[in-house]
């Protein structure tokens, strides 16, 4: 037996290819040539057959010309010259009378990828364009985009553009979509296919004749255009209505994408689609195929985060299955956790509870973490059922049950009782870090409410030395300390043991020197001490700021139906920071501010807005948090730097003018909600320098004024002038976006 | 969407009662249908209700190919232009095998040239080293990002760019599946590889630069050239319809189940076989029944496939039990059929092929479809909470320790179908506490097995068919050392995983199946299946 890919082998075929009896056998000659596809597809080297190959295109079996063409498409590359031979066969085929035999040669003529190959293509791609069967027209229209993309950064040839804008007329509709697809390709440095008022009707109404792919395809390429007015605007989502209902997932998804997009101003208009896009959604989640499956998830997840509650009504479809892989059930058990309400709760954790002893450690986790996140709702009723998780007495269980509780008692301090209740007992079960600095935080923080928490964190004092984890002994260190104030008698002589450990053997520094820090701590007295560590043990707060990010539909309505969502927003941010752009984009040269500005502010403001971030003197610090308290202090201290009045008149939208701030990178500290008389709002913003600029908005009743007083950290008229330009800038914006 | 029957279903097609149906029943009142409400077509602002206007907008006539009578290009420099997303395209597809063995793999961008010989390569690397919380349908990778499907143990996957439409995707390489089956017959490692030629043409047709061209099974035939090669593994199941002597027993009732799984496109040398078509009523019921017997979650997710293998298409007539409504249970009359008579079939939501007709749906429950050749979703419909056979089973459970300090298990089984139907290959799937070191058990008859599996720490308990009516029982002792009254919480829920053939739990079923035609009339068989997707059973 011969070996694959062999020289024997390859002797053997290129004998069998060159045989005339052979050659003369239709089925015979066929049967040869699948021989030699077989052994490229098993990854050996045929590229020694290729003049045998060209000459059996020559043959008039279709089959067979189809076959060599797959492998002059894969060999062309490795072999310019030899591939120049196939060139003249397949200009021949270009002007075969049948139509298929005519698109086939072009499309592999297009395929072969190699330099120097766009001077034979010219000709017959033109008379492709204009060839009367549309098979050779879709191949044609998408072999321009190819031929485009071999000649690199050449001047694109306006007359061909112009054909294929000419050919969106065709009566083809896969010619129609080729031709959108290739046209974006060509012009992808001028910013893609533009689609004009007449193309966009023209395509609306050639909807219909498309198959679900087309349907889909021209439905993305809708959302770059923008209705002229609020009248055609609603014509065009009349008139799409029914592919809200498509039997297929993703149309349904396309046409709700294009109407999120174009509602932009029409909450209502969007919150009507999600209603009606739910029943897909949710037959998409039940869908035998987990594949889908798991992509609708992701995007029920992310309407969730602007309309919790959305699917309220619907939980038990997001109860797991049994066989179910775990990436589906994960997504399940973070949906219930976000629709869990009044009526279903007892439902939800009933359903969560049963995943809890599930034999997969990550699932049971998962499990108990969900049950943490509804417990800052419905603590009491949570607290109870992890509590009773305790008694299992199991590793992954005790220690993702702790963590919930250091998570939940920061969060609502009214369950520390509870807690505290139900911590002696764990630390026997926990092993990994995560867990032990979880039970070792809890007993530092609230160690006067837990009889033994000293006896505890003394079994950790005594094996410290066998402690694997740095990041265990820090917490350790700041626990004993702690628990030292409140209880001294009990923690003295372990804290100076663990001192001496840690500044005398510890070999990790960072152990160290928190080791030494507390040592010098302790030196300068309890009162000192007190005021460094005893800071707040919870703060509710945090949950409902946490609540707060439910965010507006527009943030994410051009992100829906694309990968964004189905990796998440963490790791989609950790993907696209890694890799900003693919390579096959040459991307348009607009940076994420001023797209955000795009998709807020109508045409005509944003020319002036996008200026003033960065010009002048003046650069405003993004991501620069005051607090309402810090604020009020400041505000308090300083005097008046300037004081001017705007021009305003109608109402007031807090919310255009707190994302019109946020893009000059102006925070919002406290805002009148919209029609309060007299409205107020409290700005903040810092430059490059440090210095902080503390702004008061104030709008009486009836006044056509908008009283605006400044105050200014340090003394400098020229950032303050800038400052004041950049302000005068976005508000006059926002009363124009207003009115 | 169009998934498949699991290999394991084995029934067999029934015909249809002739092709003349019988007369329904009288009945008095006449049966209400409701059939889905069709909402007028909605507008969306809200006060006034305004036609569209768009195709009488401008001078837009449809044009064939030459210069139109304005001038095309649209002027660049005033367009506006949003952040782009360009189309969706694949830049390559592969299908390896469950080892990672490269069965078929196309490039149709040449855009990965420094990477591709070892996408595929790494694709298999990251999938078979994901711990189990990530989502493993996507992925990304320098920039690009994968997407794959898993079919009979095939991963079917195709590379793009982000900004592509993750229904699309996964839509396609679901269609690209169902048409593999269609051409190739069932999908194997083997049927693939041996196939590979007509794949590489078939993927050739479909994909023309990474961009979707047609997926239509009839279009697609019309270019397909090579012929399918079919594997023929050797099946007990087959010679199960042929008497002695090979003489054919039942030929005319009864086909097998890999009757429909044959390539649509004859294999060579077998040219015009039978032409048949095979209807499959298909349900998948989700249930979780709660401790105390009440039903928390009942959820029936329907399916009318049809695959046809007539080589000319015809209009077909599909009718649908008379009593068929759409709609939610309010909606149904209070003086409907008393209950001797049967219900009204109810389903909560459907949604049809975008080819099926409806003209008669209205009046007869008739489906009209022209069929091309090959696997057809013609309906897909759901009904949750209320259905109107009781569930198929439930279990008592009783619990309690002996006084060597063994757990002891009673499962008491009972199976609620109607006396003459069955159920086959029941599972069922108890969790037990992780500290279980042995199992004993005495079961209720010689054919059920049971057995302890240690990965899953659960018992698994076999039956291989249970008649409706019947009840089952077993008795399991445990040996659980450090049993505690905690460890209790780790038993349960149970799972049952059955499939029950002839048995509708909606009360579906199709009338007749009616080709027009004098020729011989093709064979046509109709099959019910409701199989258990998940059944949980709470302790």
């Amino acid at each position: 037996m011969p070996y694959l890919g062999g020289e024997e082998a390859l002797r053997e075929l290129r004998r069998a290819l060159a045989n005339p009896h052979v050659q003369a056998d239709r089925l015979r000659y066929r049967a040869a040539v699948l021989r030699v596809i077989r052994h490229m597809a098993q990854g050996a080297d045929v590229s020694g057959l290729f003049p045998e190959m060209v000459k059996a295109s020559a043959a008039a079996d279709v089959v067979q010309k189809k076959l060599v063409s797959l492998y002059v498409r894969a060999q062309a590359p490795r072999q310019p010259q030899l591939a120049l031979l196939a060139v003249n066969t397949l200009r021949k085929d270009c002007a075969h009378p049948s139509p298929a035999v005519r698109g086939l040669a072009l499309r592999s003529m297009c395929g072969l990828r190699m330099p120097g190959i766009q001077e034979y293509l010219q000709q017959p791609l033109l008379s492709g364009l204009r060839d009367k069967a549309s098979y050779v027209r879709r191949a044609a229209v998408l072999g321009c985009a190819k031929m485009l993309k071999l000649q690199g950064d050449c001047e694109v040839d306006g007359a061909l553009v112009n054909e294929l804008y000419s050919l969106l007329r065709d009566r083809d509709p896969i010619v129609v979509v080729n031709c959108l697809r290739a046209l974006e390709e060509i012009l992808k440095k001028e910013g893609g296919v533009v689609i004009n008022k007449p193309i966009a009707h023209h395509l609306l109404n050639r909807m219909a004749d498309l198959d679900q792919w087309g349907k889909s395809e021209v439905l993305t390429f809708l959302l770059r255009y923008r209705p002229r007015s609020e009248e055609e605007l609603f014509d065009i989502l009349n008139l799409l209505d029914g592919y809200l209902k498509s039997s297929s997932p993703s149309v349904v998804m396309a046409a709700t994408k294009l109407f999120l997009v174009l509602a932009r101003e029409y909450p209502h208009v969007q919150a009507d689609v999600l209603v009606r896009v739910k029943g897909p959604l949710l037959s998409a989640c039940t869908s035998e195929s987990r594949e889908l499956c798991f992509t609708a998830l992701c995007h029920v997840r992310q309407i969730l985060g602007s309309l919790p509650g959305h699917f309220s009504s619907h939980y038990k479809k997001f109860f797991c299955s049994y066989s179910e892989p775990h990436y589906i059930k994960c997504q399940k058990m973070e949906v219930l956790c976000e629709l869990v309400n009044d009526e279903n709760v007892q439902q939800v954790l009933e359903e969560l509870k049963g995943y809890c002893t599930d034999v997969s450690v990550e699932l049971a986790q998962g499990a108990i973490f969900a049950i943490g996140n509804i417990a800052r709702t419905y603590t009491e009723q949570c607290v109870g059922l992890l509590t009773e998780l305790l008694g299992l007495q199991q590793e992954h269980i005790t220690s993702a049950v702790v963590q919930a509780f250091r998570d939940l008692v920061w969060l609502c301090p009214q369950c520390t009782d509870a807690v505290c209740r139900a911590l002696p007992g764990c630390e026997d079960a926990i092993q990994d870090s995560e867990g032990k600095q979880a039970l070792i935080w809890l007993l530092g923080a609230h160690g006067e409410k837990v009889p033994n928490a000293p006896y505890v964190l003394e079994d950790f004092v005594e094996n410290v030395k066998s402690e694997m984890f740095p990041a265990v002994k820090m917490e350790l260190l700041t626990a004993l300390v702690r628990l030292f104030l409140s209880r001294p008698a009990e923690c003295q002589d372990m804290l100076g043991r663990l001192l001496h450990y840690c500044i005398e053997e510890e070999m990790d520094m960072a152990v160290r020197d928190r080791g030494l820090f507390y040592y010098r701590l302790l030196q300068s007295g309890v009162e000192v001490v007190k005021r460094v560590l005893c800071s707040p043990k919870s703060d509710p707060s945090l949950g409902l700021l946490e609540d707060q990010t439910e965010r507006p539909v527009n943030t994410w309505a051009s992100e829906f139906n694309t990968l964004a969502p189905v990796y998440g927003r963490e790791r989609w941010a950790l993907i696209t920071a890694h890799q900003p752009e693919p390579s096959y984009a040459c991307s348009p040269c607009t940076d994420s501010r001023n797209r955000d500005t795009e998709s807020l502010i109508s045409e005509g403001n944003k020319e002036v807005l996008k200026v003033h971030p960065d010009t002048g003197s003046l650069t405003l610090i993004p991501d620069v948090y005051l607090t309402a308290e810090q604020f009020e202090k400041s505000w308090l201290s300083l005097d008046m730097s300037c004081h001017l009045s705007l021009p305003w008149c109608g109402t007031v939208h807090p919310d255009t003018i707190q994302t019109a701030l946020h893009v000059v990178h102006i925070q919002t500290i406290a805002m009148s909600k919209a029609g309060v008389q007299p409205w107020k709002a409290y700005l903040s913003a810092q430059d490059d320098t440090g210095c902080l600029f503390l702004t008061e908005l104030l709008l009486e009743a009836a006044d056509p004024e908008m009283q605006v007083s400044v105050k200014q950290s340090e003394a400098k008229p020229e950032a303050l002038r800038a400052f004041i330009s950049v302000l005068r800038t976005v508000m006059g914006a926002a009363a124009g976006l207003g009115s | 969407m169009a998934g498949s029957v699991p290999g394991q279903f084995r029934f067999r097609y029934r015909c249809p009662r002739g092709s003349i149906p019988d007369p329904p029943p009288l009945r008095f009142p006449p049966p209400q249908r409701k059939v889905a409400r069709k909402p007028a077509p909605r507008d969306h602002r809200r006060p006034v209700r305004r036609r569209p206007r768009l195709r009488a907008a401008g001078q837009w006539r449809r044009a064939a190919a030459g210069p139109g009578p304005r001038p095309f290009r649209p002027c660049h420099v005033t367009a506006t232009r949003q952040a782009g997303r360009s189309p969706a395209m694949l830049s390559q597809i592969f299908i390896l095998s469950s080892k990672g063995d490269r069965l078929i793999h196309k490039d149709f961008r040449g855009e990965t040239c420094g990477t591709s010989t070892d996408l595929a390569d790494t694709f298999y690397r990251r999938i078979t080293s994901l711990p189990g919380d990530q989502a493993p349908v996507f992925m990304a990778h320098e920039g690009w990002h994968f997407v794959h499907v898993r079919h009979a143990g095939l991963y079917f996957v195709a590379t793009t760019t982000p900004d592509a439409s993750p229904f699309t995707l996964v839509e396609f390489l679901n269609r690209l599946v169902t048409l593999l089956r269609d051409f190739c017959g069932p999908l194997s490692e083997k049927n693939v590889s041996l196939n590979f030629a007509l794949i590489y043409e078939l993927l050739d047709e479909m994909l023309d630069y990474g961009y979707i061209q047609t997926t239509a099974p009839e279009v697609l035939r019309n270019f397909m050239h090579t012929e399918p090669v079919a594997t023929k593994p050797f099946s007990l199941l087959d010679l199960g319809s042929i008497g002695l002597f090979g003489a054919e027993t039942q030929q005319s009732r009864v086909a097998p189940s890999s009757a429909a799984s044959r390539p649509v496109l004859p294999p060579r040398g077998e040219q015009g076989t039978r032409n048949e078509v095979f209807v499959d009523v298909v349900e998948r019921l989700t249930v979780v029944i709660a401790a105390n017997g009440t039903p928390m979650k009942v959820d029936v997710q329907g399916e009318i496939r049809l695959k046809c293998y007539l080589p000319s298409c015809v209009e077909m007539r599909i009718g649908l039990t008379e009593e068929f409504c759409v709609g939610k249970s309010e909606l149904r009359a209070p003086f409907s059929a008393p209950p001797g008579y049967g219900t009204a079939v109810r389903v909560d939501e459907c949604a049809f092929h975008s080819s099926v007709k409806l003209d008669e749906f209205e009046s007869g429950r008739i489906l009209k479809v022209t069929p091309s050749q090959g696997e057809l979703t013609l309906m897909q419909y759901q009904l949750a909470d209320d259905i109107p056979s009781p569930l198929p089973f439930r279990l008592f459970p009783t619990v309690d320790q002996d006084p060597t300090g063994r757990l002891r298990l009673y499962l008491k089984l009972r199976c609620d179908l109607p006396p003459k139907s069955q159920a086959l290959n029941v599972r069922l799937q108890l969790p037990v506490p992780k500290g279980v070191s042995s199992l004993a058990q005495e079961l209720s008859s010689p054919e059920q097995t049971a057995e302890l599996q240690p990965s899953t720490k659960s018992i698994r308990w076999d039956i291989p068919r249970c008649q409706g009516g019947s009840q089952l029982s077993a008795l399991f002792k445990l040996e659980v050392p450090g049993l505690s009254r905690a460890s209790l919480l780790e038993l349960g829920p149970a799972n049952l995983a059955f499939e029950l053939p002839a048995h509708t739990c909606s009360g579906l079923h199709i009338r007749f199946v009616r080709l027009p035609g004098p020729a011989g009339p093709p064979q046509r068989w109709v099959r019910y299946l409701t199989h258990s997707d998940s059944y949980v059973l709470r302790f």
